[in-house]
């Protein structure tokens, strides 16, 4: 997925099978945990990733997102994150909610 | 020879506690080291038939529970082989129910139907099954089993009931001219990740040194095939390609750092900054038998020993590049220099480095086809190594 494809915003992104996310309180931070490995998110990402349950469309969790963080400046941030996080392997996308 | 090292030895150990003690995120707990593999690289030590009394499940329970608080999240479940112990269901159980990211680390033999299936209701999350080879005869001569066979169906078991799946295969001089075909039998069995561990020579490894450390041609032709399969796979399959760093000439982090990220646990409930920090001679290793996990991580003399800068010698001690690699690997610098305060010989600043290079160039000089044959991993030749030690 390159800058030039259009994010596919009415799908429904979610954690990929590989890969567990979850709170860890002695890092203050959100984790996703794989194989042998883990990535620290920040904030923002962690923020993100949180709303990606297979539940809500990528256009619902900017919703969310902007009336979370009362900005309307956040739509560029949150589809270039979802880019890079879904060529990293760590989201997938489906056309319809995850049961 | 270890003059620095022993100067450095004799200061008072740091005061008090380092300024940042990190978080042991990772904790490899080694159930047991029964086996039934004998594969002459392995890590274990070699006198592991010493060890009669492991861990019981409720001792591992209070460690998992001790680990956690600490903010352990990784845990490395091996050994030995770990389906050897049979309550490794209720261990999995446990430390899925406190939240870890369960990794269990095996050769595959006794993964049957039945334990797979009891292990994915326990939460495993994750299987890292180890090959020796790509073909059977290698395979079965290096770890002195018939089991290649059964590693092909226990890995189509692990794909079909649904789990990431890393293949390991510790790479050296007799299978390293294989590791195209060894790519090739990671992408047959469905594998997401290859990890080509070239042989670290600790333990089992290092007694078989002469055999196993491939040459340096060797060594950059098997990078050149990873490199093109690389570029020609992509995504589909991650390899990770650990370089035995006697070729380099700027040693590893020990660890990521002595008592910075990782906790070992032995089978008889020892804590080790490392994997082979069992046969460091005047590090005295605590017990989780005598002590809360917090306590040793913070308190122990063990834990606390390589922490930080201040027990560096010259010339690590006014090195630029000391935070990077902190001195390097501790066991290597023992068993290359006898001390292990010593900088890592691997280093082309150590003094000691030249002892590096005679062992690299040992392997290029013609050679005549191996004479000494490998010693394997059994507890028969562990009784040996242990009588022979015992010996004035």
């Amino acid at each position: 997925m390159d800058d030039s494809t259009p994010l596919p915003r009415a799908s429904y992104p979610r954690i990929a099978r590989l890969y567990r996310f979850q709170w860890e309180a002695a890092q203050n931070a959100y984790v996703l945990l794989f194989p042998e490995g883990m990535v620290q998110l920040n904030a923002a990402a962690g923020e993100i990733l949180r709303r990606c349950d297979g539940k809500q469309s990528a256009d619902a969790i900017i919703a969310d997102l902007r009336a979370a963080f009362q900005s309307d400046a956040i739509d560029a941030d949150v589809e270039a994150f979802l880019r890079s996080a879904t060529n990293d392997g760590w989201v997938e996308w489906r056309e319809t909610v995850t049961p | 020879m270890a003059r620095d090292g022993d100067a450095v030895s004799a200061l008072p150990a740091a005061t008090g506690l380092p300024q940042a003690v990190g978080v042991p995120m990772w904790m490899v707990a080694e159930l047991t080291y029964r086996c039934p593999l004998h594969c002459a690289f392995c890590s274990n030590p070699v006198d592991f038939a010493k060890v009669q009394s492991e861990l019981s499940t409720e001792e591992w329970f209070r460690v998992l529970a001790e680990a956690r608080a600490l903010g352990a999240v990784q845990l490395g479940l091996t050994g030995g082989e770990p389906l050897s112990r049979p309550d490794l269901e209720q261990i999995v159980a446990e430390a899925h129910r406190l939240g870890f990211y369960t990794n269990l680390i095996t050769s595959g033999v006794g993964l049957n139907e039945t334990r797979m299936r009891a292990l994915k209701d326990a939460g495993l999350d994750h299987v890292q099954l180890s090959f020796q080879d790509s073909t059977r005869e290698l395979n079965d001569f290096l770890s002195s089993t018939r089991t290649f066979d059964l590693k092909r169906r226990v890995a189509t078991l692990i794909k079909a009931h649904g789990f990431p799946m890393v293949m390991n295969c510790v790479i050296h001089r007799l299978n390293i001219d294989h590791v195209g075909r060894i790519i090739d039998l990671a992408l047959e069995i469905g594998a997401e990740y290859l990890e080509l561990a070239n042989t670290q020579f600790y333990g089992w490894a290092d007694l078989n040194r002469a055999q196993l450390l491939p040459t340096r041609e060797q060594l950059q032709r098997s990078e050149a095939v990873v490199a093109d399969y690389r570029q020609r796979i992509g995504n589909r399959l991650r390899i990770l390609h650990v370089i035995s760093d006697l070729y380099e000439t700027r040693p590893k982090r020990c660890m990521n750092g002595w008592g910075t990220t990782f906790m070992v646990i032995a089978p008889d409930g020892l804590v080790m900054p490392c994997h082979a920090a069992r046969m460091l001679p005047g590090i005295h290793l605590p017990s989780v038998r005598d002590a809360s996990l917090a306590q040793i991580w913070l308190d122990s003399p063990a834990f606390n020993r390589f922490r930080g800068d201040a027990w560096m010698p010259e010339p690590c001690r006014s090195c630029p590049e000391k935070a990077k690699d902190l001195g390097g690997c501790r066991c290597q610098a023992f068993l290359l220099t006898g001390d292990v305060g010593a900088t890592d010989p691997v280093c082309d600043k150590s003094p000691l480095h030249s002892r590096v290079l005679d062992i690299v160039n040992g392997p290029r000089l013609p050679q005549p086809p191996v004479e000494r044959p490998l010693v394997f991993r059994t507890p028969e030749n562990s009784e040996r190594l242990l009588a022979e030690l015992a010996e004035p």
